[in-house]
Order: structure tokens, then C-alpha cells, then sequence
């Protein structure tokens, strides 16, 4: 079977000014929303308490946000969680005080005078005090920039031996802005869907960085290969070969990875969906990225890359 | 030249037997006794997402501790300058650490001499000032002393928190530092997370104080405690009961007699009659020669027990007492008297804790995340395999074989390190399965490639894998790199996706390109392979 025909040369490199540009506004739009409105953080982040309940027969939302008032947390945010007629629950409350570890205690207890102990379980309860929120924020973001920058960087030695300390620069900033765009799209599409950030988001966010950039050394190292074996052509012609050349082992390979994140996200259960989610959409936007934004950047610089 | 197939086939023989014993103690529940005493007998650890338990990071309040410290030291410089007959001088602490020391200006030397030869870890932190007649000294904590201290503080609050949890009953039970004044807590298949952390958190610092007679009770509730008197409370009625209750002011003489430190052991005696369960304490000698004292010299008098600045009882000492023993009664029921013999046995925290995270998972959850884990990775890979051979035929069945070598490796080798498996390590697993097939879809549309330029199979074959390979380790050592900044960054469930990510990238390099070689070596040694289906 074949996917993709031997010989197919579809002329990715001139749709590169409408790429360019759309991919541009999308992500200034992006970075728009994350600095006005801000990504809804998890409480890995933002710190507060979140409990996750499971009754045992259908509970109405408004019943627990009744039985939580007798404990003054009745503004908590109480939302559906897993699947549907699971009769699962998220409480996060935000409530900063003293007495904040204990507070899983006193919603365990409203609900039991109102349902019943045995009416209900807590399933799971996670608490992050403040500092430890704010700890956690900056670690993550360190960690994507510092791996990006990472990926930059190896790319750079990489290539800097093929083409010279410049061009292998040229290279490793191509793929930089690649991976930027990932993770900006990434956490739009995140902010869109109504995901919060945990750790375990900022966990394929890094992932994401890692294996998109898979991409870009192939097809990098492919134009590599090409521009010794083809000495008369065009820089942009020998792009185009390159991306077509790798193209059916670029979607084969994201293609496989995308069936088991499917399984994941269907199957893998609330906790981990919002990781599924992330890295699916990463993924997708990693193939892209890497044959409109990665080697255009490659071909702003240029015949100069042959020598 | 190449290793010959024999060689290579037998490598990876021992490998996968190797996978497999590593494997055993994991899915065959009742291992023979001769297994365990040769062999491995750990089986995959799972974090505390998949069995459930309670994950708590305790923050020490060292600067808490600290200024108890610098405030013993501040009665120690009043005593030492009354012995030494210094007069007119006030001793004050300031702002947490210092200590301020003023003294007319005529004493000031020989004050200087007496903080520098007795209280060497004082330092002054700023040049004295005179105004007038008196001269003002600013004291504090050197900086050496001060780290020693806050070590210490924190080291000690670990010891005592392990005995604790040790007393409390948790199997493989995780505590450790973490950071500068962290303590990391992990209890797995905790049932009563709220009791644990009653437990853990409690400073459980015992004190004898003696009751002032006295005083005005009331007055001093209301206006505050005249000088060198505070007033604690204590409850009367027990708390969830339904039964109202009271809280009761007690007027104390501020001075401790003796605290919690000297008690060799703690017993829980049950209830008689109308009163409640008591906590039996054993004083050490050392302890014991010290409460003979104090109530030889109060007979009469209201001993109170305080736990934690909360008055528990204040019976009148009738009589001496020697041999050691003191009971604490008060409103409790069995079980809190119970853990109250366990933390007053474990002894006090030297500074409070604060508990700064917690995440605590209920056994059904995590029961069913491993379900909803397995079921994807089955789902997924089946999938994967589907595709696989459905795209390369014999190739891709190739690569799928070499994939469940892949997961074996990926497993035994998590086995193997005593790695924790959690729920994103499990997606981490799936992922791999997802992504290992990267490699042979790299080698195969390189063979694929060279077939069309019109190579023979053999050195399609081998130009295919040699072309394939930069390719294939660039893309794993990216990935790796992801992981482990990710190791370095996350906590527990991330750590344990990193961990995965990472193992599965090994094994993908030497199954997908090592093993499935092996196979085509072999083919083309066989007998000359005309065809390849690919």
C-alpha cells in the first residue's frame, strides 16, 4: 500500500506566504487571549483545594452546592467529570485560609449529613498551597522554553557540521519557531475546549517539543542529502523534493502516534484527557509547522546554504 | 564485519529471558521460595494514582522554631546578666530572630564581654547605638548558626514524622526531604487520609505549667494575663458528640517545668466508669527524677497538662510522686487516644508543619485508571498493528513483532529499575507504542525508496537501515531530551510519564533497528532474496 505515490511533488514552499501569515495570526491571537484572559489554570497552578466525588445514584449539581453552603462553600465550582450517568463530580474550591488542608474533611462531612456516608466516595483530593502553585507555574514554564531552546540548539550542532556554524543556526531557528507555533496553537486549542493546565498538560507539552521536531531533522536532513546529490536546482525546488520525498513517512509516523492518542483520549479516561487532547493537537500542528513554517524559515536564507 | 545471526540471536535470547523473569513476580501472584531467594522478586511498582494512597508535601515553619530558639536564648542572656550582677538592663526580641539588649551606657562594656565570652553564636548585627545614657546592642543568630539550626530543625522533624508514620502502620511508606524545608510524604493505600495528616501535623509539644489559684480568671480572659501569667484553654465536653462544646480558660504561670521530651513511652489505658480513656506516660530517669521534683515542691497545687497550647487537664497534685508516670486525661475517645500515645511516643515536632500539597487518590480510582490504561493500550496497539501490516505486509509484520519485544523490554525494564508506574507513565507506555513504529516506517520508506531506484534487496536492505539511522537517533534523542527535562521538572505522575517516555526510546532504538535486522540478516543469508514484501 501506498499512501503517498513515489514521484508526487506538491509545491508546499509556495503556499508559504498564506502559511506564514495565517499561522502568524493565529498565534498573535493566541498570545492575545493568554495575556488578557489568561489559560484557566488547574490546581497544580493556581493552588485551592479540588475533590473529586462519585455518588451512587443521579445527583444533581444544585443538590451538592446546597449540602456545601452549610459550610460556606457553596460559590465552589461543581462541575460534571468523566462519563456521562458516572455520576462523578469536581469541587475546586479557591477559598485561601487557615485552614485549607482540612477542608476536604468539611466537605466530606456536608455531604454525608445531606447524602448519607455511604451514598458517596471521594475519589480523589488534591490540594496545592500557594507556594508550592506558584513553584510549579514557574517550573513550568522554564521547563517548555528551556526545552525548546534545547531543541534549537541540538538541531543547531547538528546541522553546524553539514553547513557551518550560520547555516546550522539558520536550521536551529527554523525549528524553534516551529516548536513555538506548536505549543501556541497547542494551549489555543486548550483554552478553546475549556481544559485547565496541570501538570500533566504541561507533561505533552513537552512531549509535543520533542517529537515535532522529529520532523523538522528528517525533512532537515533530507534537504541535507539533496543538496549534495541535486547540484542544479533551485533552493526552494530542492525543499519541495525534500518535504514530498519525506512526506508519506511524516504522516505515517504522526498517523500511528495519532491512533494511539485517539485510543487515549476515548478510552484513557477523564483524568488523563486533557492530556490526549493536547498532544493530539500538537501533533497535528507539529506535521504542519514543519513543512510551511520550518522550511520556509530554511529558505529565507537563501542559495547561500550551498557552498 | 557484522556480527554473524547466531551471535545476535542468542543476545537477544538472554535479553528477553532476562525480560521475562524481571516480569514474572508482577503477574504470577504466588512465587516458590527457591524463586524468591535467586531471583527478582519486586514486582512493578505503581504510583499512588494507580493504587490509591496520599501524596503530601509538609512545609517545616522554621522560622517558627527558630525564633522558640532565640527566645530561650533571650532568657538565657536575663539570667546570665543577673548572675553577673549587670543591672538596669532590658532584653527585648525583635522582628523574629533578633534580640535587642539595652544598658546604661556605664555597663555597656562589660555586658560586651559577657555576650562574647558566654554566647558565642551571637553576633552583632549592627554597630550598638548610644542615645543619652544608655546603649543599645543588636543581637542575632550567626549566619553559620543559623543554617545548622534550620538543618537541623528540619531533619529532626523528619525523624519524628517517620517515627510517627512507622507507629501509624503504612506498608512502604516514602519520607523524605525535599527542597530546603520540605518534607515529602507518600502513603500508599492509606484508607483514613484526614487521620494521617492529624497524625503528621500535629506538634504534639507537651508542657507541665502550674496553675496560678490565684488569679482572676475571668479578668485575665478578658483583659489579658498579668506579667509572667498567659491564659490557655481547655475543652470540656466531647467534640463530635452533638453534646455542646465549652471551651474553658485556664490562668498559667508562663514558666514550662518540663515538656514532653523526657517520655520513654505513651500507653492508651481504656475508660472506667464515667471516665473517659486515658494516655499512661513513662518518664525516662532523667525525667523522672525531674517530675519527683516538681511535685514535691507543689504539693497542693494545679499541674496542668498542655498538648499544643491547649489545656488538657489540671489535676491538683496531692502527694510526691516518683516512679515516673503521669496520666493525661481529658475528652477523647479511644481512637484519639490513641493517636495521642502515638505522637507523644514519636515525640514533638521540633516547628510546626504546614501541609503545602496534597493529593490523595481513593483506591477505586485508581483501580479503575488501570483499567481505562490497559484497555487503551490495547485498543491503540491494536490499531498501530492493524495499520502496520495493512501498509507493509511482511515488513510490517516485522515491525509489529519487534513491537511486542519492544513493550516486554519497556516493562521488564521498569521492573528492573524498581521504577513507579503511574497513570501517565501507563499513556507514556501507549505513546511509545505509537511512536517505536516510527523507526521501522523510517528504515521501510528508505528500502521502499531504494527498491524504486532499482537496487538489488540486499542492499536496499542495507542502504535502507544505514540511510535510516541519523534520522532515527535525531528523532529518539530529541524525544529523550523532552524527557528529561520533564523528569527534572515534574512531580510524582509526571515523573513517572518521563520515566516510561525515556525507557520506551531505548528499547524502541534496539528493537525497531537491532532486532527486526536480525531478521532481514537472516532472510538474505538464508538463500538469495529475490523479492522483499514491503
Amino acid at each position: 500500500m501506498e499512501l503517498i505515490r513515489s514521484g508526487t511533488k506538491i509545491p508546499f514552499t509556495t503556499y508559504r506566504k498564506q502559511a506564514v501569515i495565517l499561522s502568524t495570526l493565529v498565534n498573535l491571537i493566541v498570545l492575545a487571549f493568554l495575556l488578557i484572559k489568561g489559560p484557566s489554570m488547574g490546581v497544580d497552578f493556581a493552588g485551592g483545594t479540588m475533590v473529586q466525588l462519585k455518588f451512587q445514584q443521579k445527583t444533581a449539581i444544585s443538590d451538592i452546592r446546597q449540602a456545601l453552603e452549610s459550610v460556606q462553600l457553596g460559590s465552589s465550582v461543581i462541575q460534571d467529570f468523566g462519563q456521562e450517568g458516572s455520576n462523578e463530580f469536581l469541587v475546586r474550591v479557591e477559598k485561601v485560609g487557615m485552614e485549607i488542608a482540612a477542608l476536604s474533611d468539611q466537605i466530606k462531612k456536608a455531604l454525608s449529613d445531606k447524602f448519607g456516608a455511604e451514598k458517596f466516595e471521594i475519589r480523589r483530593v488534591e490540594f496545592v498551597g500557594p507556594k508550592i502553585g506558584e513553584d510549579l507555574r514557574w517550573r513550568a514554564t522554564i521547563s517548555v522554553i528551556a526545552s525548546t531552546i534545547m531543541m534549537g540548539v541540538y538541531i543547531w550542532i547538528r546541522f553546524a557540521s553539514a553547513f557551518g556554524a550560520r547555516f546550522g543556526l539558520h536550521f536551529g531557528i527554523g525549528a524553534v519557531i516551529a516548536l513555538v507555533h506548536d505549543v501556541l496553537v497547542t494551549v489555543g486549542a486548550l483554552m478553546l475546549a475549556n481544559y485547565e493546565f496541570d501538570l500533566t498538560v504541561v507533561a505533552a507539552l513537552l512531549t509535543i517539543v520533542g517529537f515535532s521536531v522529529n520532523d523538522t531533522v528528517v525533512i532537515c536532513d533530507r534537504i541535507r542529502e539533496n543538496l549534495r546529490k541535486i547540484k542544479r536546482d533551485t533552493l526552494e525546488n530542492i525543499i519541495n523534493t525534500s518535504i514530498n520525498e519525506t512526506l508519506s513517512r511524516t504522516i505515517l509516523t504522526t498517523g500511528t502516534a495519532l491512533l494511539v492518542l485517539l485510543a487515549l483520549y476515548i478510552l484513557g479516561g477523564a483524568v488523563i484527557r486533557p492530556f490526549a487532547f493536547s498532544l493530539l493537537v500538537g501533533f497535528i500542528s507539529g506535521v504542519y509547522s514543519t513543512i510551511f513554517i520550518a522550511s520556509p524559515v530554511i529558505l529565507l536564507w537563501g542559495d547561500r546554504l550551498r557552498r | 564485519m557484522r556480527q554473524s545471526v547466531l551471535t545476535r540471536i542468542i543476545i537477544f535470547g538472554i535479553a528477553t529471558l532476562a525480560a521475562l523473569i524481571y516480569l514474572v513476580p508482577t503477574f504470577v501472584s504466588a512465587l516458590p521460595a527457591w524463586w524468591t531467594s535467586i531471583l527478582p522478586a519486586e514486582k512493578i511498582h505503581l504510583g499512588l494514582d494507580l493504587q490509591g494512597g496520599s501524596h503530601l508535601v509538609l512545609e517545616v515553619k522554621v522560622d517558627k522554631a527558630i525564633e522558640h530558639h532565640v527566645e530561650r536564648l533571650r532568657g538565657d542572656l536575663i539570667n546570665k546578666f543577673r548572675e553577673k550582677s549587670i543591672t538596669g538592663v532590658s532584653v527585648d526580641r525583635v522582628d523574629g530572630a533578633q534580640i535587642v539588649v539595652k544598658v546604661p551606657q556605664v555597663n555597656s562594656e562589660q555586658l560586651r564581654g559577657v555576650i562574647k565570652g558566654e554566647f558565642g553564636n551571637l553576633i552583632e548585627a549592627k554597630t550598638p547605638q548610644t542615645s543619652g545614657s544608655s546603649t543599645e546592642f543588636f543581637l542575632t543568630l550567626s549566619r553559620e548558626e543559623l543554617r545548622n539550626l534550620r538543618e537541623t530543625i528540619v531533619d529532626q522533624s523528619l525523624e519524628t514524622i517517620r517515627n510517627r508514620i512507622d507507629q501509624f502502620g503504612v506498608s512502604e511508606p516514602i519520607i523524605q526531604r525535599q527542597g530546603q524545608q520540605n518534607i515529602l510524604v507518600q502513603l500508599p493505600g492509606i484508607q483514613d487520609p484526614q487521620r494521617a495528616k492529624d497524625i503528621i501535623g500535629k506538634t504534639a509539644l507537651l508542657e507541665f505549667k502550674l496553675v496560678d489559684d490565684g488569679a482572676n480568671v475571668e479578668e485575665a480572659a478578658k483583659s489579658g494575663a498579668p506579667p509572667g501569667r498567659q491564659v490557655l484553654y481547655g475543652q470540656v465536653g466531647k467534640a463530635g458528640t452533638g453534646g455542646s462544646v465549652e471551651r474553658v480558660p485556664y490562668v498559667l504561670e508562663s514558666r514550662t517545668l518540663m515538656t514532653g521530651e523526657y517520655i520513654q513511652d505513651a500507653r492508651v489505658r481504656p475508660g472506667q466508669q464515667l471516665q473517659g480513656p486515658s494516655v499512661e506516660l513513662i518518664l525516662n530517669n532523667q525525667g523522672a527524677r525531674l517530675f519527683e521534683q516538681i511535685t514535691a515542691a507543689n504539693v497542693k497545687r494545679r499541674l496542668a497538662i498542655i498538648l499544643d497550647n491547649s489545656v488538657y487537664s489540671a489535676p491538683v497534685i496531692q502527694e510526691r510522686i516518683g516512679g515516673g508516670r503521669a496520666s493525661i486525661t481529658g475528652s477523647f475517645d479511644i481512637k484519639e487516644a490513641r493517636d495521642l500515645s502515638i505522637v507523644l511516643r514519636a515525640g514533638a515536632l521540633p516547628a510546626p508543619v504546614e501541609i503545602a500539597e496534597e493529593r490523595t487518590v481513593g483506591p477505586s480510582l485508581g483501580q479503575d485508571s488501570i483499567n481505562q490504561g490497559v484497555l487503551s493500550f490495547i485498543v491503540g496497539g491494536a490499531l498501530v498493528v492493524i495499520f502496520m501490516i495493512a501498509y507493509y505486509k511482511g515488513a510490517g509484520l516485522v515491525a509489529v513483532v519487534a513491537l511486542l519485544f519492544n513493550v516486554l523490554y519497556m516493562i521488564a525494564l521498569l521492573a528492573g529499575f524498581q521504577a513507579v508506574l503511574t497513570l501517565p507513565g501507563i499513556a507514556g507506555v501507549v505513546l511509545t507504542v505509537g511512536m517505536a513504529v516510527d523507526a521501522n516506517v523510517l528504515i521501510h520508506e528508505r528500502i521502499r525508496e531504494e527498491i524504486r531506484a532499482g537496487r538489488a534487496v540486499r542492499s536496499a536492505v542495507d542502504a535502507g537501515y544505514q540511510n535510516a539511522l541519523p534520522a532515527i537517533l535525531d528523532s529518539n534523542i530529541t524525544t529523550f531530551l523532552s524527557g528529561v527535562i520533564l523528569f527534572q521538572f515534574g512531580t510524582g505522575p509526571v515523573k513517572g510519564f518521563a520515566v516510561t517516555l525515556c525507557i520506551g526510546i531505548v528499547t524502541t532504538v534496539i528493537t525497531a533497528v537491532y532486532l527486526t535486522r536480525i531478521y532481514y540478516d537472516y532472510r538474505i543469508g538464508a538463500r538469495r532474496l529475490e523479492r522483499i514484501s514491503i
